[in-house]
């Protein structure tokens, strides 16, 4: 048999609210300490306890810890989903099962494991009667690591960190997971191919959550005020943000530099918001669809009268409730335009978890500088999973707090100031903050017409001139956000376009397709909206253009042929979204299939090619491990 | 004590804080002819000059609306933020903590509050962020030309609408439900007691909500209209009468109220209201006289007036977060930036 080393998935199917994302989070850190590029996430269902649930382990040396659709080793705990997990192992795939789920396995091309878990937790019995569903978790930990060879050294570093060195706790997983180690040891024979290897590739990496990255970010960019509505899968960043803002801003005399405040609603969140923003205060809320539906009003007041702001948008599966738990790019077009009339937002795009935190800071200075909300789009995926990542880098310029006047500089300009006068031609003006105390400083905003003093107008020329003025802002603002990142292979003619957290399967089908197929292609991800004038660059430079989006219409596929009319017959649409991460394969199949008859793939067919790497996937998986003994259920073997 | 003179050389119409009545004003109002609002504008540009409350130290709020208007035709020298229909109080929440040493004067209507915006005038109300929640409650929507509002009475006749078969919403209950620290009604026909009333919000710390009839000259003023001024002048039962005394005067204190008497309510910032009461006892610190004076003028169709409800020993919104002395919006990196170390720090956590 061939070994297969570092490039597989693990797939844990148990219930939700079983304690099984401790022992999850254990496999994915201690093959991460092991050195190995590895990534986790979590298929949740909308429930508190006792739906099923996956956790999904992608294991690659090569980096590429996109979703993987094939099914190599999956671990099965919970009866109502045995049957289902049993039929997506891969052909050659290993099987392992807790042995009091009585059903019978019905396959004999994979390797199939029984594991007495129930039996070994009860043995040992330093294992409180209560603990032992918990714990028991721990020994199918303990029995995939003696199988695959997982280091009982990093198992326990990850369980160190787990229960923040309290060793209690810290004993007793071990001593399960020991336990479940040496039984397999004793009892299981390997027959199938997946091995771990140490290697030293995650070397200097941390390993965290966008919700938790962005929330970082956001303290080391100074934020003052939060108002948020709990909705997921945002909450959890600005639970990040209690977690971390009392230790960050501790002061010698205890007293606080910021308030969070969790509003009645997501209309509140925002007003609360805007209100803190018009105050001076470096001011933010965290939100996902159904909420940023509801912000709607606000936002277009925001623009219009010129609040910065900053609004997190970590998406979920819409329209309407969707799939909460679910990820999705699908509200970019959406927010792109939020409010009504004329509006135009500002969006940031951050690709991986390092950038969560960068746009966390960066944000509040475009914000401020341009004098505008800045609306950040994350997704699930990036924001509730671990993810592997650089470490958070310190912000390399000063905190933008933009054109802002206080008493003094009134003093000194003594002249005519308006809050909407553009002295400068950039479109942007100069704000006073409430609590100036300059008799001359005062002005009442006001979403309704208003002239360059903010004064009541229902003028058409003074109403045009402003909506001018705004755009003018608005290509002012192309100037301040993130620049796409451009990957380049000499001589390609051919582009794809990406942005969020579709970037590490565009990276590893890139790979694939410039590897198998001999095809030469650049990647940009594209890090904002308003487009900058690379984007511009990269789409004349190139004879076809790929555009991924994570939704069923193609949303940046749309935004780029609007801004770039010029170029969009080269604009190829690639989009699909049910709910799951993008995957590899459904990115390099989608492109095959438009490269090999040289026509634009209709969505249709895209859709189809997305659903057909299974069974590609599953073909080239049975063809790669040819060499697999079938080996047939070893349930005699257990006891 | 003495009493406070004017320094030497100081016009006598200034007052302590320097300033003419002029320059309280705002521009010009717009509203109709009449209209209750504009002598609500004009009672709170007489009582900030006369509290000697610099305008530099207020934020206006305000929804949508006719009154909603009203914040553009007093204190011009104030910042101000004329928002979304019935979105102020969440404006007004975040705002405030840009420099929690401004006081928020809101002004919103009956729609704008009781309606649309129900929700969150009730969450301002529980959170008891430091404004005076002023609604101008005429029962009607004016600026869309006369449709019923959450608060116009069951019965009501309306040109376009035919009758109304709603019960009404009582403003000061909704407050009093969602524990309001100060309640007080008014009507717009009485300016005294309106600009009393305005001093005594000013002067009490968290939320005042003054609930002011205030007659729709155009849209709601049929004789037999809960909120017209021929109505109003007829059924008006005030409960006391009020005088606001500023701290640098002598304050009258009186433990126990007898009927007859004097009863002063101290307030947040050592100045105090003096409540004079009529015909029977009433106790402006009990929750259940407030809510029962309130059933009790439902039922009898009263409109009482007066301060209905005030604790004023509760801490308002921004005092709970312990926040530093300095204006939030005045803090620079220094304060705001975490410095480097902590994030190596915080590198080296994340597994």
């Amino acid at each position: 048999m061939k070994k297969i080393v570092n490039d597989f998935s693990i797939t844990v199917g148990t219930k939700n609210g079983s304690g099984s994302s401790t022992a999850n989070n254990t496999i994915l850190r201690s093959i991460f300490k092991m050195g190995i590029p590895v990534s986790g996430k979590n298929l949740f269902p909308s429930n508190i306890q006792g739906l099923p649930t996956w956790y999904t382990i992608r294991v690659n040396k090569n980096g590429f810890v996109a979703r993987s659709e094939t099914q190599d080793i999956v671990i099965a705990i919970n009866p109502d989903s045995f049957a289902r997990d049993l039929t997506s192992v891969a052909p050659g795939g290993a099987f392992f099962y807790a042995d009091d789920i009585k059903q019978p396995i019905t396959r004999t091309d994979i390797a199939a494991y029984p594991m007495p878990i129930k039996e070994i937790v009860r043995k040992d019995p330093n294992v409180p009667s209560d603990f032992r569903d918990l714990v028991g978790n721990m020994v199918y930990v303990g029995v995939l690591a003696q199988m695959i060879g997982m280091q009982m050294e990093t198992i326990q570093a990850a369980l160190t960190f787990h229960f923040k060195g309290k060793q209690k706790p810290i004993d007793m997983n071990l001593n399960a997971v020991k336990a479940g180690a040496e039984w397999a040891k004793a009892n299981l024979e390997k027959k199938d191919p997946f091995h771990l290897e140490p290697m030293d590739k995650t070397r200097g990496m941390i390993m965290a959550d966008g919700n938790t990255a962005g929330a970082l970010g956001s303290i080391y960019g100074g934020v003052q005020f939060v108002a948020w509505y709990p909705i997921t899968p945002a909450t959890s960043l600005a639970e990040g943000l209690n977690d971390y803002l009392p230790q960050l801003r501790k002061r010698e005399d205890g007293r606080h530099t910021y308030a969070v405040v969790q509003a009645e609603d997501e209309l509140a969140a925002i007003g609360m918001t805007i209100g803190a923003g018009w105050s001076g205060l470096r001011s933010m809320t965290s939100t996902s669809g159904p909420g940023l539906s509801l912000m709607t009003e606000f936002a277009g007041l925001a623009y219009y009268t010129e609040v910065p702001i900053v609004v997190w948008d970590v998406q979920r599966v819409g329209p309407s409730t969707g799939l909460p738990t679910r990820t999705s790019q699908g509200d970019l077009s959406f927010t792109a335009y939020l409010g009504h009339g004329d509006t135009e937002q500002i969006i940031l795009l951050p690709g991986n978890v390092y950038e969560c935190f960068e746009f966390g800071w960066k944000a509040f200075d475009i914000a401020e500088r341009v004098q505008s909300p800045v609306f950040v789009l994350s997704d699930l995926d990036m924001g509730m999973n671990q993810w592997m990542s650089q470490p958070f880098e310190y912000p390399d310029t000063p905190m933008d707090r933009g054109k802002t006047l206080w008493e003094d500089d009134l003093e000194k300009i003594k002249s005519n100031w308006g809050r909407y006068l553009d002295v400068d031609g950039d479109g942007i003006p100069y704000r006073t903050i409430p609590g100036n105390k300059h008799p001359a400083g005062a002005y009442l905003l006001r979403g309704t017409g208003h002239d360059e003093h903010a004064r009541y107008s229902e003028d058409a020329a003074i109403w045009a001139g402003n909506m001018d003025r705004l755009k003018r802002k608005y290509d002012t603002a192309e100037q301040y956000v993130p620049k796409p990142v451009i990957e380049k292979t000499p001589g390609a003619k051919i582009g794809i376009i990406g942005y969020g957290s579709t970037k590490i399967a565009i990276e590893e089908a890139r790979y694939q397709l410039q590897k198998d197929h001999n095809l030469k292609i650049d990647f940009m991800r594209v890090r904002a909206v308003p487009f900058t004038p690379e984007v511009d660059k990269f789409l004349r430079e190139h004879d076809q253009v790929f555009v991924v989006d994570m939704n069923r219409g193609g949303q940046m596929h749309k935004l780029l042929i609007v801004s770039h009319p010029e170029s969009a017959t080269k604009l190829i649409k690639v989009a699909f979204n049910d709910g799951l991460s993008a995957t590899a394969s459904w990115v390099r199949e989608s492109i095959l299939s438009v490269s090999a008859n040289g026509k634009s793939a209709s969505a249709k067919k895209a859709v189809a090619k997305k659903a057909a790497p299974k069974k590609a996937a599953a073909k080239k998986a049975a063809g790669k491990k040819s060499a697999v003994k079938k080996v047939s259920s070893k349930k005699k073997g257990a006891k | 004590m003495t009493e406070a003179l004017p320094m030497a050389g100081v016009p006598a119409n200034l007052n302590l804080a320097g300033l003419a009545k002029n320059d309280y004003r705002g521009a010009p109002s717009t509203l109709c002819q009449g209209c209750g609002h504009n002598s609500i504008s004009n009672q709170i540009i007489s009582a900030l000059y006369e509290m000697d409350i610099r305008p530099e130290h207020i934020l206006k709020f305000s929804g949508i609306g006719c009154s909603s208007k009203s914040p553009t035709y007093f204190l011009n020298r104030s910042f101000g933020f004329n928002g979304l229909h019935g979105r102020m109080p969440s404006v007004a929440t975040g705002a405030l903590f840009g420099d929690a040493g401004m006081k928020g004067i809101g002004v919103s209507g009956d729609g704008d509050t009781a309606s649309i915006g129900m929700g969150q005038f009730k969450h301002a109300v529980r959170r008891n962020i430091d404004m005076v929640y002023i609604v101008e409650n005429n029962g009607v929507y004016g600026l869309t030309k006369g449709q019923f509002s959450a608060t116009s009475e069951k019965g009501l006749e309306l040109k376009k609408q035919g009758t109304n078969p709603y019960m009404p919403v009582d403003i000061c209950m909704e407050a009093l439900a969602s524990n309001a620290t100060f309640v007080a009604r008014s009507f717009a026909g009485d300016p005294k007691q309106v600009k009393e009333l305005i001093k005594a919000a000013l002067a009490h710390r968290g939320t005042a909500v003054l609930d002011i009839i205030s007659p729709c000259v155009t849209f709601n003023n049929q004789s037999n209209a809960f909120h017209s001024y021929t109505w109003g002048k007829d059924h008006e039962e005030p409960l006391h009468d009020i005088t606001y005394i500023a701290p640098r005067n002598e304050i009258m204190l009186e433990e126990e109220m007898k009927e007859g008497e004097v009863r002063e309510v101290e307030l947040h910032d050592g100045s105090a209201v003096i409540l004079k009461k009529l015909e029977k006892e009433y106790d402006p610190t009990s929750r259940w006289d407030a809510l029962r004076i309130l059933e009790e003028a439902q039922k009898n169709d009263w409109l009482v007036t007066g301060l209905i409800y005030i604790e004023p020993d509760k801490p308002a919104l921004t005092d709970l977060y312990n926040l530093v002395d300095t204006p939030l919006n005045r803090l620079t990196e220094t304060d705001l930036r975490p410095d480097p170390a902590s994030l190596e720090k915080i590198n080296g956590l994340m597994f």
